[in-house]
Formats: C-alpha cells, sequence, structure tokens
C-alpha cells in the first residue's frame, strides 16, 4: 500500500459524479435562504425594516443582527464576528439580513424590500491609511486605532550582527492579497431533526472548530449539534472559518423546523475571502564575503481587511519560518497587521509565509549576484542543518535542503542555463520550507489534535471512523491505506465515515498540512491496537507465537511456515470471539516543543518540516513585457511519499496555484472619485475577471521527491501540499531577472510592470519595479530572546510593557 | 448561485416569423442564439427582457457557403464550426483565429456568429453582479447617470469586445439584417457606432440573418488578439489585418481593424493606404503602425494598465503585418497569446 502509486478510495464516486457535495443536498420541505449583503464599505445601521420582505408571498423568515448577537471568531483572542451585522458593517459585502422563502428566487426578490437606514462612515483602504487615521476605529478592540494586531521578537544582538557585516542589503517588497478560489462555492443545510436537534451539512475545512462556534452563537449544548463536513470541492484555506451563513441557516432551521439551504454565489465567495494578506515588507540583512548571514531585520506591513479571522496567527507566520532554511545567528521581526474596510484576509496555502519568503529569496539572489557566488552554491553554503535549533528556537527534525538544491539543479540543467540564456530567456530558483502540522491547537487544551476509532466485524469490513476533513486533498484515501498496511488488507476493504461531529472522534481540521501526518500516527495507533488483538487471537489457533505472525494479502500467516495462516476475515472472527465485539482507537498530540519558552513561541513549532527548492524557466517578451513560463522543476523533501500520484497531485497543484499568484492573481478593491462616491469595491468578483491561470498557461513540470523518512511522520511522511507552492514566486521572479535583467520586486508580476522596469533600465536607473517607501511607525519594544547560541534556553530576558489587551470573554461551556 | 429572473421563451421556425414576434413584442423582446452573452447579462440583471426570441430553431441560419468571389455566412454558425473548419483556416484566417480564440471549447460549442459580432461592450464597472452595481450607485450603460471611467464624458465608454467582428472587418464583410419591415444590407463597419451604449446601429426588431464576403481570392489576413490567458477572457485589445498581394509582394488593397480599443472597431484606413503600392519592408511596417496605433485610446475599464495596452497595441500591429508578409511568427504567437492558432492564408 504504503508508496506505491494507486487509486483513491474516493475517486469512482468523483469521476462518476456521485460524490455529494453540499449543494447537492436536497431535503424534503427545504427552505431557500438568501443573505442581503452590505452595499458600503464602512456603515452605521441606524435601523432596519423587514416588514415589506415578510409580507411578501413565499417568504417564510426574516432574520436580522439582532437575532443572533452573540460574537464569534475562529480565534479566542478575536471574537469579532457575528452572522449579520448588530450596528456596524465594515466592507461591502458585510451581511446584514437574511430572507428564507420556498424558492431561492423569491428569497432574493424579497431582499430587495428590506430597507436599511445607514449612516455612512469614513474608509479605510490600506495600512497606510489607516495609520494616518486612528479613529473611527472598525473594530474598538483593536491594539491601537486601527492597528488590530503587532509582534516584535529579537533573537540576537541584531545591530551587532549587522556591525559585522560586509554587505548590508535592504530591499522592500510589496505582495498583493489573492484568494483562495476553490471551485466549490460555499454551500450549507441546516437541518432540525426529528429529537429537536442541529445538523449542519456544510462545505467546511474545520468541522470541529465550527462545531464549538456554534454551540456558543446558538446558546445549544455542542452535543446537541451535528456538523457533517460534506466533500469539500477545494478548500486551500478558504473553509477554515466559521461563516455567516452556516450560523443563520442553523437559526433558521431551528425557528422553522425545516431544512434551510443557501448556496453562494461566485460574488459571495469573494467577500467570505480570508485569503493572502497583502504585505508590504521590508528585508535587512548583513551578510560576509562568502555569503555567511550575519543578522536579518524583517519589518511586516500587513492588510487584515475588516475582520480578525486568523491574523494575529498571520502576523507571527508572517516572519517566523525566516530562519528556517538558511543559518540566521540573529534575527530581528516585527509585524503589525490592519483593519482595513475590505473583505477580511486569513489563511490562504502557505498562511502567512509565502510573502516573506517571496522577499527573502528575491533578496537572497540578489545578495548572490552582488557577491558573485551562484545563487544555489550560495543556498548550499547557508542551508539550515538536520536537527538545527533555530534562532528563534524552532526544532527542526528532517532537512532535505540540501538535497533539495542538488538536485534540482541536476534535473534543470541550471549550470548550462543560468546567465547563459539568451535575451528574453531566463532561469530562476527559489527554496523554501514549511510546517507538517501547526504544534498548537488554536484554542489552548490538553486534549488530543487528532483522533480515530475503527471497528471491525465479521463480516470482514473495516471501518475507519475519523474526524478529518476530505477537501480533494486525498486524506480519506492516505488514512485508509495507512490502515490497510498495518492490517496487510487493501483500501478498498475499509470504509472511511469522516468529518461528521457525530460519527468520528474530535479532529481539529484540514488546515496547517496537520492531518496526513497528526490523523495518520493516530489511525496507525489505532490499526496496530487491532492487530494485536488479532494477532493473539490467531497466535492461539495456529499455535505460533504471536511475534512470529504477519499480516498480509488479506491473511494472517506464520513467517516461518506461511503455509500456517487464516484469512483475514478469519482472523476478526477470531478476535471477536476471544474478545467481544472490536473496536479500537488511536489519537495524536503533537510532542511537546520545550525549547522556545518566550510568549508566541508556540507558533511556527511542528513536528516535522518540509523543504522543497525549484526551478523556474521564462521565455519574457521585451516589448511587451508578457511571460510565459516554459518550463517548471521542482524537488520536495516530503519524507515519504505514502500515495506518489497523490503527493504529485500535491505539489504540481501548488505550483498551479504558485504560478497564478506569480503572474496575474489580485484580490485588488477600487475606490471612485471621492467628490463623487464613497465606494469602496472588489474589483472584479467574478471568476472572468479575477485572473488565475488556466490549463493552457500551464508549463511542463517535473517533480522528484526527496525521500528520507522523518521518525515523527507515519510511515516516516511529512507535508507536500503546501510547502511546494512557496518557491515559486520569487523564482519566477529570479527568472526574469536572469532573462531581462529587471527586478519585479512585487507580486504579481504583470507585463505592465516589467515593461516599466525595463524603460527604467534604458533610462540608466535602477533596473527594478516595487515599493519605494514604507512607513514609519512605532513597532513597540520587541521581546529579547537569546538565541541558542549566544547561551539562550529560550526564555525572553525581558518584559515588554504589556500591550492593553481586549477583556477576552469568558468561553461557555454547555452540557446537555 | 445567480439565478435568472422569469422570461417567456419563444421558438420561431423561420426568420420571418421571427421578426414578426419581435415586431409584435416592442424593445422588450430579445433575440437569443447561443445565450452565451445574454444569459450570464441576465443574471447580472443587465438585461431584462419579457420575452427571448430563440433563432436556434430556424433552419438555414447555420449554412456556410465559402467561394472564391463571394461568401455567405449563417449568424447562427456556431464558433466551434467554424474553429473545426478547414475552408475557413485556408480561406479567411483572420476569421478563423478569431473565432478559434474566442473563450472556451464549451462556449465556442454554443456561441454563435451573429452573436458575437453583436456582443454586448463590456466595462469593469457594468460586467458586475446587480448588488456590485448597487454599491457603486450604476453608471451611464446601465441604471445610473455617471460613467466611471470617464467621469465628464457625454456617452458609455464601455468597450467593443467581439474577436469576430474586426476580423470580418478586415474581411470586408457585409451583414444582411431582417426585420417585420424587409431586409436591409449594411457593411459591418456601418453595423457598429463609438457609444458604449448604443453600439449598434441595428434596431432591436431587426435579426442578423447573414454575413456576406466579397472575393477571397489573393487575400491574406491575420488576428491579434490580447487577453491576459490562452482561453476565457474577452479581448482587451485586437489587430486584424489583411491584404491582397500582386505576385511579387506589393500591396494591392489593405484593410487593417483595431478591436477593443474603443466602443466600436476602429477601421485604421490611412494606415492601411499607408501600404498601398508598396512591399512590406520595415519601414513601410513601422510607418503604418504608428498611423494605427494612433486611434486606439484605451481607458481603464479592462483587464490590464490601460497605457501599456496603448503600447501594446504598436506591437500587436507590427507583429500582424510581419505576419502577413510571410515572416514566421508562430514563436511570437506562442509567447503573447499562449495560443497554436497560427498560419495566414
Amino acid at each position: 500500500m504504503i508508496g506505491h502509486a494507486r487509486r483513491r478510495v474516493d475517486a469512482r464516486g468523483k469521476v462518476t459524479g456521485q460524490t455529494i457535495y453540499a449543494d447537492d443536498i436536497s431535503l424534503p420541505r427545504m427552505a431557500y435562504c438568501k443573505l442581503l449583503r452590505s452595499p458600503h464599505p464602512h456603515a452605521r445601521i441606524r435601523s432596519i425594516d423587514t416588514s415589506r420582505a415578510l409580507a411578501h408571498p413565499g417568504v417564510y423568515l426574516v432574520l436580522t443582527g439582532k437575532d443572533l448577537p452573540i460574537k464569534y471568531g475562529i480565534l479566542p483572542v478575536s471574537q469579532d464576528e457575528t452572522p449579520l451585522c448588530v450596528d456596524r458593517v465594515r466592507h461591502v459585502g458585510d451581511p446584514v439580513a437574511a430572507v428564507i422563502a420556498r424558492e431561492e428566487l423569491t428569497a432574493a426578490d424579497a431582499l430587495e424590500l428590506i430597507e436599511v437606514d445607514y449612516e455612512i462612515l469614513p474608509t479605510i483602504a490600506d495600512p497606510e491609511e489607516a495609520l494616518a487615521n486612528p479613529e473611527p476605529r472598525i473594530h474598538d478592540y483593536s491594539e491601537e486605532g486601527n492597528i488590530h494586531k503587532r509582534v516584535a521578537f529579537e533573537f540576537g544582538d541584531v545591530d551587532k550582527g549587522f556591525a559585522e557585516a560586509d554587505e548590508i542589503f535592504e530591499d522592500t517588497f510589496f505582495f498583493q492579497g489573492n484568494t483562495h478560489l476553490p471551485m466549490e462555492q460555499h454551500a450549507s443545510v441546516a437541518v432540525r431533526d426529528r429529537e429537536g436537534k442541529l445538523t449542519l451539512y456544510t462545505s467546511t475545512q474545520t468541522p470541529h472548530y465550527l462545531h464549538r462556534a456554534l454551540s456558543k452563537v446558538l446558546e445549544m449544548p455542542a452535543g446537541h449539534i451535528r456538523v457533517v463536513a460534506t466533500p469539500c470541492g477545494g478548500g486551500f484555506g478558504g473553509k477554515s472559518d466559521p461563516f455567516n451563513h452556516e450560523f443563520v441557516v442553523s437559526k433558521a432551521a431551528l425557528m422553522l423546523g425545516r431544512p434551510v439551504k443557501i448556496s453562494l454565489t461566485r460574488e459571495e465567495v469573494f467577500y467570505c475571502h480570508r485569503g493572502r494578506h497583502p504585505m508590504l515588507m521590508k528585508f535587512r540583512t548583513g551578510v560576509k564575503k562568502d555569503g555567511t548571514i550575519t543578522a536579518m531585520h524583517l519589518q511586516n506591513v500587513i492588510d487584515g481587511g475588516a475582520y480578525g479571522s486568523y491574523g494575529v496567527a498571520s502576523t507571527f507566520y508572517g516572519g517566523t519560518l525566516q530562519t528556517t532554511t538558511y543559518h540566521i545567528p540573529k534575527y530581528r521581526y516585527q509585524g503589525a497587521r490592519f483593519f482595513t474596510n475590505k473583505p477580511p484576509c486569513g489563511p490562504k496555502r502557505g498562511h502567512g509565509t509565502p510573502q516573506p519568503r517571496f522577499g527573502q529569496e528575491v533578496q537572497i539572489d540578489k545578495i548572490a549576484e552582488k557577491l558573485k557566488i551562484d545563487p544555489a552554491e550560495l543556498r548550499l553554503r547557508i542551508a539550515v542543518k538536520p536537527n538545527e535549533l533555530t534562532a528563534n528556537f524552532l526544532q527542526l527534525g528532517t532537512v532535505g535542503l540540501e538535497q533539495c538544491i542538488r538536485r534540482v539543479v541536476a534535473i534543470s540543467g541550471w549550470k548550462d542555463k543560468f546567465r547563459k540564456l539568451p535575451e528574453g530567456r531566463g532561469v530562476g530558483l527559489a527554496c523554501s520550507c514549511y510546517l507538517t502540522g501547526a504544534g498548537l491547537s488554536i484554542y489552548w487544551n490538553a486534549m488530543p489534535h487528532s483522533g480515530i476509532q475503527l471497528k471491525l466485524d465479521r463480516s470482514g469490513c473495516v471501518t475507519l471512523f475519523a474526524g478529518t476533513t476530505e477537501i480533494g486533498q486525498g486524506s480519506d484515501d492516505v488514512l485508509a491505506a495507512m490502515v490497510a498496511e498495518v492490517l496487510g488488507i487493501k483500501t478498498f476493504d475499509i470504509r472511511v465515515y469522516s468529518g461528521d461531529t457525530d460519527l468520528g472522534p474530535v479532529d481539529l481540521g484540514s488546515y496547517s498540512s496537520r492531518v496526513t501526518l497528526m490523523a495518520g500516527n493516530a489511525a496507525i495507533q489505532a490499526a496496530e491496537r487491532a492487530k494485536a488483538m488479532m494477532a493473539e487471537a490467531v497466535a492461539d489457533k495456529l499455535e505460533v507465537p504471536k511475534e512470529r505472525l504477519r499480516f498480509a494479502d488479506s491473511a494472517v500467516f506464520d513467517a516461518a511456515a506461511p503455509e500456517k495462516r487464516v484469512t483475514f476475515v478469519e482472523a476478526i472472527c477470531l478476535a471477536e470471539a476471544r474478545f467481544g465485539t472490536i473496536g479500537t482507537v488511536g489519537s495524536y498530540t503533537p510532542p511537546k516543543f520545550p525549547a522556545a519558552k518566550y510568549k508566541g513561541g508556540g507558533v511556527g513549532t511542528s513536528p516535522a518540516y518540509t523543504f522543497s527548492a525549484t526551478v523556474v524557466e521564462v521565455d519574457v517578451d521585451t516589448a511587451t513585457g508578457l511571460v510565459r513560463v516554459a518550463k517548471l522543476w521542482n524537488t520536495h523533501d516530503l519524507g515519504r511519499a505514502l500515495n506518489p500520484v497523490l503527493a504529485r497531485g500535491q505539489v504540481e497543484g501548488s505550483i498551479y496555484m504558485g504560478l497564478g499568484e506569480a503572474l496575474m492573481e489580485e484580490q485588488d478593491y477600487r475606490r471612485l472619485p471621492s467628490r463623487l462616491s464613497h465606494a469602496l469595491v472588489h474589483k472584479f468578483p467574478s471568476m472572468l475577471d479575477y485572473k488565475t491561470i488556466t490549463s493552457l498557461d500551464m508549463p511542463e513540470i517535473v517533480t522528484e521527491f526527496i525521500e528520507g523518512p522523518d521518525a515523527r511522520g507515519p510511515f516516516g511522511a511529512k507535508e507536500c501540499g503546501q510547502g511546494p507552492l512557496l518557491p515559486v514566486m520569487p523564482a519566477v521572479a529570479n527568472a526574469i531577472y536572469d532573462a531581462v535583467g529587471v527586478r519585479i520586486d512585487e507580486v504579481p508580476m504583470t507585463p505592465e510592470k516589467i515593461v516599466r522596469a525595463l524603460a527604467e533600465k534604458k533610462a540608466g536607473r535602477a533596473p527594478r519595479y516595487g515599493p519605494d517607501h514604507f512607513p514609519e511607525m512605532s513597532w513597540g519594544e520587541p521581546l529579547r530572546v537569546p538565541p541558542p547560541w549566544d547561551g539562550g534556553d529560550g526564555r525572553a530576558i525581558n518584559e515588554p510593557p504589556r500591550q492593553p489587551k481586549p477583556s477576552r470573554e469568558k468561553e461557555k461551556v454547555l452540557t446537555p | 448561485m445567480m439565478r435568472l429572473p422569469l422570461f417567456d421563451y419563444r421558438t420561431p421556425r423561420t426568420v420571418a416569423e421571427a421578426a414578426q414576434i419581435l415586431d409584435g413584442e416592442g424593445p422588450e423582446a430579445m433575440v437569443i442564439a447561443g445565450g452565451t452573452d445574454l444569459l450570464p447579462n441576465m443574471k447580472r440583471r443587465q438585461q431584462t427582457p419579457r420575452t427571448l426570441v430563440s433563432l436556434r430553431r430556424i433552419e438555414g441560419l447555420s449554412g456556410a457557403h465559402l467561394d472564391h468571389s463571394a461568401s455567405q455566412l449563417g449568424s447562427c454558425l456556431t464558433l466551434a464550426e467554424i474553429a473545426e473548419d478547414p475552408r475557413f483556416r485556408n480561406g479567411c484566417s483572420a476569421l478563423w483565429q478569431a473565432a478559434s480564440m474566442v473563450a472556451t471549447p464549451h462556449i465556442r460549442n454554443m456561441a454563435t456568429l451573429g452573436g458575437n459580432i453583436c456582443l454586448d461592450t463590456r466595462c469593469m464597472f457594468y460586467d458586475q453582479s446587480y448588488e456590485w452595481r448597487q454599491a457603486i450607485n450604476f453608471c451611464k450603460k446601465k441604471d445610473g447617470e455617471t460613467c466611471w471611467v470617464a467621469n465628464s464624458s457625454p456617452r458609455c465608454m464601455a468597450v467593443s469586445s467581439t474577436d469576430t467582428g474586426p476580423a470580418l472587418m478586415a474581411l470586408g464583410a457585409r451583414v444582411i439584417l431582417h426585420s417585420a419591415r424587409g431586409e436591409r444590407e449594411v457593411t459591418l463597419a456601418d453595423l457598429y457606432n463609438n457609444d458604449g451604449r448604443e453600439y449598434l446601429t441595428r434596431r432591436p426588431d431587426e435579426i442578423v440573418s447573414d454575413i456576406r464576403l466579397g472575393p477571397l481570392h489573393g487575400w491574406r489576413s491575420t488576428y491579434w488578439k490580447l487577453r491576459r490567458r490562452g482561453s476565457f477572457d474577452f479581448p482587451v485589445l485586437s489587430v486584424a489585418a489583411a491584404a491582397r498581394f500582386s505576385h511579387d509582394g506589393v500591396v494591392e488593397e489593405a484593410r487593417i481593424v483595431v478591436g477593443s480599443a474603443a466602443s466600436r472597431p476602429l477601421v485604421a484606413e490611412e494606415a492601411a493606404r499607408s501600404l498601398l503600392n508598396r512591399r512590406l519592408e520595415p519601414e513601410v511596417i513601422e510607418e503604418a503602425t504608428t498611423l494605427a496605433a494612433r486611434l486606439a485610446k484605451p481607458l481603464d475599464n479592462t483587464d490590464f494598465d490601460m497605457s501599456w495596452r496603448k503600447k501594446v497595441t504598436s506591437q500587436f500591429v507590427t507583429y500582424a503585418l510581419r505576419e502577413l508578409r510571410g515572416d514566421d511568427m508562430r514563436a511570437e504567437r506562442t509567447r503573447v497569446m499562449h495560443s497554436q492558432a497560427d498560419g495566414v492564408s
């Protein structure tokens, strides 16, 4: 099973169209919900008159903010959303009312009959406006003015590090926001069942967190709520928050006693957003002549949008993993997230790390050029080593970065191409590192992060109950494969039930590349426990020591005398006769991370880290600046490929997404002339005009896995769904430089920017396009933590003045 | 999902019957062929016709009679039929290239030639849902007063986004319009109006039934389309060029049309005239390029930056004329259009 290319367990349903997505669900007496969304970017709600809508024929119910006043948010520190806005709207698309009607079209018609009296408020479009306008505050709980959250760390004496440098490089980069664009729009169906309890079928990546939020907002015991995560048509982080519509249909179903469905339009999905944060970054890096880094200082100005979402975590991730690819002895990170009147940003594939990785990898390319060192050679010189403890106390395990670089250089023909191709053609290299599962849960608790239950019975069927969410990444298949490997059966002998809070044990969700490692280890534990029971029963029957038994080919046999055997089904029957009904459980809690003891040190910890290297070859039309990606090579250290077909799919999907971000994707907004309008709208909330690449724009991809099993991974496996995206954008930038000699320090790298940089070059100015200034602001005193090589023990040596904290709402725990 | 508003659907069997229905229903009726332009617009409430008059059941609107001396194309020919027909590839490659590059294979299977030449003009402030347009208080093209692209403009500045229109104009096409009052024939150039709102001279009761082409013998033509991606996208600039050469390469007749740079396809008459009785030497191409590119005044209402689109116009005219001359432009086509639709004839 493990390591072999196999058809995934859910493939048949998907290719034959039998898979039931949330929007496919249709139930008797089902009503439809539509949301009235704010046309204003920032306004106070004076009053809402719903009487005409309620009187409209076919309308069952109209809800407004006062029907659902309790706040929620994915992070305990950012409980700043309500299902429907109570007294304020904060971006165009913020929902203010809901109509539930017999037909979807009726509900839509009735929305126009709702009268909302708004008082227009000034708007904030970006962090610099937020800095200049502390009032009006978009949220009262922000740290200061419209600064949502600041983080500041200093690991070692950075100024001393810069003093030791032969050269100091300072570069400013901008990474535009972009969105997930899953094929499946969010949809939900809520049902009040026969017992009066609630079931919510919904396209989510995090049923467990949603479950908790529903319990809080609906004031219902969690045990009376069942969340079923339907097979998800793509998530990429965009379905990791609890969403407005999920609470609204739940409330409506409870009130009406009818199933209530909502299917968002594509435009509404753009308003749900939670995508990549726009980041303006200043990198200052000191190096010795041989390329050794002496110090790095990163400042990051982060555009958060209108709500908290995962933003506090994103602010940490905006600088935390800078130390995990190259040895950085002294490091200072200052990040600040701002509230703006735009849909909220959140986690998208790579969560907070692709933006600073872009800046870092482009800067490394500039450093290599200045020092006249081949960029691959420079990276090899400074690459982190296995088991390194970084300056910020992240404990690395297996590190395949060197092999990744060596192999990608070999397979791409790098040495014959770099700085040797004709004008207009070029290659670029970049590397990255990513987590295999966040070390901490988003809410503090001492319980497992993943659990698995197995049921085996005399039919021979092995049933696997998991709390995990199949979002297309193949988690059902990977879990089945691991159990099948342990028990010596085939994946098709296993039935997987996942994503159902009633049926499966708790799993934190499909985010942070955690499922294969965490749920996988739990699955192996459960399977080993079942195997042990069967082995004991079979050993008695065959009269052989149980240590000699082997489980393979759907049989259990004596390794010394393979003819002494029972079938797998017989083995279950023997175990069932001996022990009674066979059910086992497994669970996984990440190891404690004792190194980082400072506050905030938990962010970035992970059981295992993966590494990637990418070479991109581009063709740039010098007259128009249009770029075609000719070919791309990726090497990825994933520990072990459990199912190489799935792993390759994850890598190629990451590259596809990365190329879209590199070349064209923009979650961009527009203002109109202020004398005529206060509008602040998404420029193009549609799949036609939000540009992402198509299959025709995809280059040939060569993927190679660097395999070296990691002891913490199930069968040695680490993640492969996010890491391979990270080097794509900087590799494209570096390739454009190799092709036409201009630096594009901004993502996306559009032809307009390339033409402008070419014009600068022609005029004899700096051949560059990118941000030309960086805002002045107070970052606060950093938390000082001496790195391991300066005798640090992971504790801070100072205590910066505490920021005024918002009073954290006490979490209500309700029991049935 | 976005839902269509309610409407009546009529399926006449003849052009005359269709014309009668349109006459009876008045301007609240609209013609539908493939529906790939109209139906998304209806979902966005850009058009909310009470009655749709379908041309799909009318026989005789899908024929293609091609001849060196005179050709007639039915308005309900699908773009896929044109893209797959070698007669177009060999006889009028600009049309073949333009049809092949419209949207996606799925859309080309439904979309028709008549529909594409009558395509609604497009604008970033207009091709949005009703709710989005509400958030900007609408615009001059539909339900509002202000043109958000050019605030003081007396007219709507939405962009002509047809691919086949410029290609057919370069080939000298004429169109037949049917109504209850009879039939008239106009040049395709005369079908268009440089006004984003009133962009066609076609009356609401008229049906485009056929497209006529003059002699194709000795003509070479080509179509260049600027778009972000190798599929899906409407043109945000296009250049169609056609010329008749003498046996030794001297231009005897020429037409250059710049598309998606105004509310109608623009005929670059002066540029085309500058080519006459000359071979397409580099300096001749440069002169024509300067003259043609002068016409394009792109605005900030499509994909890409407007000043960059202006710059690309001259590049595309150069590429098109070099291709007409016989240069192998496949590498440039792949690089700038991600397109394999090549070959000039």
